[in-house]
């Protein structure tokens, strides 16, 4: 790597948003043939350094070469056309438009000044498959296909561009292990074929299979560069977070035998996503939803809360059945129900708004004397969970869109525990967010279990389930395949009932990523 | 799944409009006195093809997630400026289409670079625009009044080989040369994304500015050819507030009765074309059916919210409620 010469070298580039600064004098640089990862944790810089590559924000200070030329990006298409091309969170396809539209969008091809259609599919196709993606549809709405198609989409895109340099930002967070395989094949090949890729994960199993290169990045700066496999996990993590990383996960305090049973389910169907599931968690418990994305779990979660219609099977709130017809209802009276939803940005929050209107947003009825907000008794509640989640912001009545994603999901959590909910069910809470927030989720979680609360926690991620939850329920293909308990809850037991594998013989082959 | 079935997701608004056209226009011409002839059919389609060209106006700006409330009186507008300038010989008058034409696309222009590079809301920009457009037309016109080129008006608003409707061939004639290289252009499929994801669309890098201009332009243009029609049709200018905003008002039923997406990114000028069409004949139907006119305001009304329901039902099957949402 290091006789190489730069591709691309950005240096001493700072960039402030208000008082808050984003970037402070960070270097980067990237050399073509090689897959370079950026680590850190959500608010050290990273997203800020990519929108500078990306010619999403202009920096305040500092130079960007290419080439050994000097260059500069008045807006994404400038870097474009530079050959820098950058994959973010499925925030660049447009929903109305179909999947070839989209891929061909910035420069589609044209006869007599019209698009041509003909070879707009053929180029779509052409790009599809290189990306491994061969089985969607050109024609397909964007907007009709789930989460991880779309991200193959925005893959799709990103490669029929005919990038130098490709930036992945948490490209694979929606995509379901078979996928992640795909592309991790495509992104070997593009570095063999001479691409500069940088890589972008919280997934440190991702970043040790595909890396050659790494930096870390905190508070701004770049405060580690080494070749990848020369640190170990843990090293890296006390680099990205600047203190030791120990005991992530809170001790659990072990079997609660006494404890009442408060949310229960009885042969649960629904459509053909859920499969007759029945299930109990107990005050205090945590109970984990395992399995591989997309079984089940998030519609099993909307069911608790009253989101579909048309279930069959009963659900039992302290031993007695009750009908829940919406989220109104199931956050209201004895049943005191809380969804931390998936996606924080259109299920938790309204960005636009205040950190302090979002936080009211489920308590208002609880908040209101006659109709009208006690402005007193909301100050003093929102003071509480401000301090119990520790959220850092600048100010209550900024808009939440403005804060960091950690801080963001401590908001749509403090949101919901502003109702002192007895059942609180998180959908896939700590997906995108950087360790330390993550630490202190954990924690929060064991906090509120042992107040009496009954939890149930989906996550893709293995290592949380088996680090907080007392039970872990695999789901597969919509049905309860496996319960797991306690010391039962293993990363092999884990992936081998993911992938409905009976016996002890399945190694835990296509485990990364899921 | 094949690709008709894409093409037929695709087209489904615009064949729901069609269809309901296709309805309501045959129970209007079989309970009139003087059945489907060429001449029910003629006056029909004069009638419509007016509210048509404010429609497909209206969709374009409609697209790119914008609402032109000014669409009825740049109308008005260049009615009372055609009624002026339209006259005389062959050259004078084609120098005066011309002129009305420009005025509109200016109009549109404007409406566009306020909205655009102004950053204002466009409900609010066309609001005041509109009003500036009525205080032109009212300085051209005080009381009604002018005339236009008889001969071209009576071609162009009478028949082709005695069957035809020349209007609709007109209304043809611009969907193909205004509409289809629109919606196959770059500039239009960067209206269309604009509308349907702005940030999606800028951090694609697509002309966004230039897209959604190019809209509201033309948007200007559709308009000023509607109201070129109706001085064909009433050899006259008027600044007529009241019609003005009529217009402004049925524009936006017909583009969802067409099956064009209020929220942007969704729907064709083809589909706005048949809700106007539909919209239309909707009115005339009471006059077959003999009834007072004072009922036509209420009957429209009942009749358009029940024709708007009817893109709703999809929202029965919908057992997610988070669909409903979307």
């Amino acid at each position: 790597m290091d006789g190489a010469a730069p591709l691309f070298r950005m240096e001493g580039i700072s960039k402030r948003y208000g008082g808050v600064r984003a970037l402070e004098k960070a270097e980067l640089t990237v050399t073509a043939g090689g897959i370079h990862a950026i680590l850190g944790e959500n608010g050290a810089g990273k997203s800020t350094l990519i929108k500078v590559m990306a010619g999403v924000v202009a920096p305040d200070e500092g130079m960007m070469t290419l080439d050994g030329l000097e260059v500069s990006f008045a807006s994404p298409a400038a870097a474009n056309q530079a050959g820098i091309v950058c994959i973010f969170q499925e925030l660049s396809l447009i929903p109305e438009l179909s999947v070839a539209d989209n891929i061909v969008i910035s420069g589609p091809p044209k006869r007599f000044g019209m698009i041509d259609r003909k070879a707009q599919r053929r180029i779509a196709e052409e790009a599809l498959a290189r990306a491994g993606a061969s089985d969607i549809h050109p024609r397909a709405l964007v907007k009709d296909l789930p989460l991880s198609r779309r991200q193959m989409v925005e893959i799709a895109k990103a490669l029929a561009r005919k990038p130098r340099i490709l930036i992945l930002d948490e490209a694979t967070s929606a995509l379901t292990a078979a996928d992640v395989a795909k592309v991790f094949e495509v992104l070997k090949r593009l570095r063999s074929e001479g691409l500069a890729l940088l890589y972008i994960s919280h997934r440190m199993n991702e970043i040790a299979e595909l890396a050659d290169h790494c930096t870390v990045f905190r508070n701004g700066r770049n405060v580690a560069s080494y070749p990848a496999g020369s640190k170990s996990d843990n090293e890296v993590v006390e680099l990205m977070i600047g203190r030791e990383y120990s005991h992530i996960f809170p001790p659990k305090p072990g079997p609660v035998p006494a404890a009442t049973t408060v949310l229960e389910a009885r042969n649960l169907s629904w459509a053909d996503r859920l499969d007759s599931i029945s299930l109990s968690v107990k005050a205090g418990e945590v109970v984990g939803l395992g399995g591989l994305d997309g079984q089940g779990q998030r519609e099993l979660l909307l069911a608790f809360f009253g989101v579909l219609r048309g279930l069959s099977g009963e659900i039992l709130i302290d031993g007695k059945p009750v009908s829940i017809a919406s989220p109104t209802a199931a956050s209201h009276g004895r049943i005191g129900m809380a969804l931390i939803p998936e996606d924080r940005k259109t299920e938790g929050l309204m960005l636009p708004m205040t950190v302090r209107e979002n936080l009211s947003f489920a308590a208002l009825d609880r908040l209101s004397k006659a109709g009208v907000i006690d402005r007193a008794a909301e100050q003093r509640l929102i003071d509480d969970m401000v301090g119990l989640l520790a959220i850092k912001t600048a100010g209550l009545d900024i808009p939440v869109g403005a804060l960091s994603g950690g801080n963001q999901q401590k908001v749509v959590i403090a949101k919901w525990l502003m109702r002192q909910p007895r059942i609180i069910l998180l959908n896939d809470p700590t997906r995108g967010i950087d360790v330390g927030t993550k630490q202190e989720l954990y924690q929060l979680m064991r906090k509120l279990a042992d107040a009496g609360a009954a939890i149930l926690f989906y996550s893709t991620d293995y290592d949380e389930l088996i680090g907080c939850c007392d039970r872990v329920l695999v789901l597969y293909d919509g049905a309860v395949k496996r319960e797991l308990v306690g010391a039962e809850i293993t990363e092999h037991a884990l992936i081998a009932s993911a992938l409905n594998i009976h016996g002890e013989g399945a190694g835990p082959r296509q485990g990364e990523g899921a | 799944m094949k690709d008709w079935r894409y093409w037929l997701a695709e087209q489904r608004g615009t064949l729901l409009a069609f269809g309901i056209f296709i309805v309501m226009f045959a129970i209007y011409s079989a309970n009139h006195p003087a059945g489907f002839t060429a001449n029910v059919v003629q006056t029909a389609a004069n009638k419509g093809v007016l509210l048509a060209f404010v429609a497909m106006a209206q969709t374009l700006v409609v697209i790119t997630a914008g609402i032109d409330l000014s669409v009825g009186m740049i109308f008005t507008l260049t009615n009372c400026m055609a009624s002026w300038l339209v006259i005389g010989t062959g050259l004078e008058t084609a120098f005066g289409v011309l002129a009305v034409l420009g005025t509109g696309l200016l109009c549109g222009a404007v409406n566009g670079a306020i909205v655009i590079y102004g950053r204002l809301q466009p409900i609010v920009a066309t609001i005041a625009t509109g009003a500036v457009f009525f205080g032109l037309a009212l300085l051209l016109r005080p009381v009604p009044g002018g005339s236009v080129n008889e001969d071209l008006a009576d071609f162009l608003t009478g028949r082709f080989f005695g069957v035809l409707p020349a209007s609709l061939i007109v209304l043809v004639a611009v969907v193909l040369v205004v509409w289809v290289p629109f919606r196959r252009s770059e500039l239009g499929r960067a209206a269309y994304a604009a509308g349907s994801s702005e940030t999606a669309a800028y951090m694609s890098g697509v002309p966004i500015r230039r897209g959604k201009f190019l809209a509201y332009t033309l948007a200007g243009l559709l308009a000023a050819i509607g109201g070129l029609f109706l001085t064909f049709f009433t050899y006259t200018g008027e600044a007529a507030y009241a019609s003005g905003n009529a217009y402004t008002l049925f524009s936006i039923a017909a583009v969802v009765l067409g099956g064009v997406s209020l929220f942007g990114g969704k729907g064709s000028a083809i589909g706005a074309i048949f809700g106007a069409l539909a919209f239309r004949t909707i009115g005339d139907l009471l006059f077959v059916f003999d009834f007072d006119p004072l009922w036509q305001p209420l009957f429209q009304g009942v009749i358009l919210l029940i024709a708007v329901s009817l893109g709703a039902f999809a929202l029965f099957r919908v057992r997610n409620r988070l669909e409903w949402f979307l």
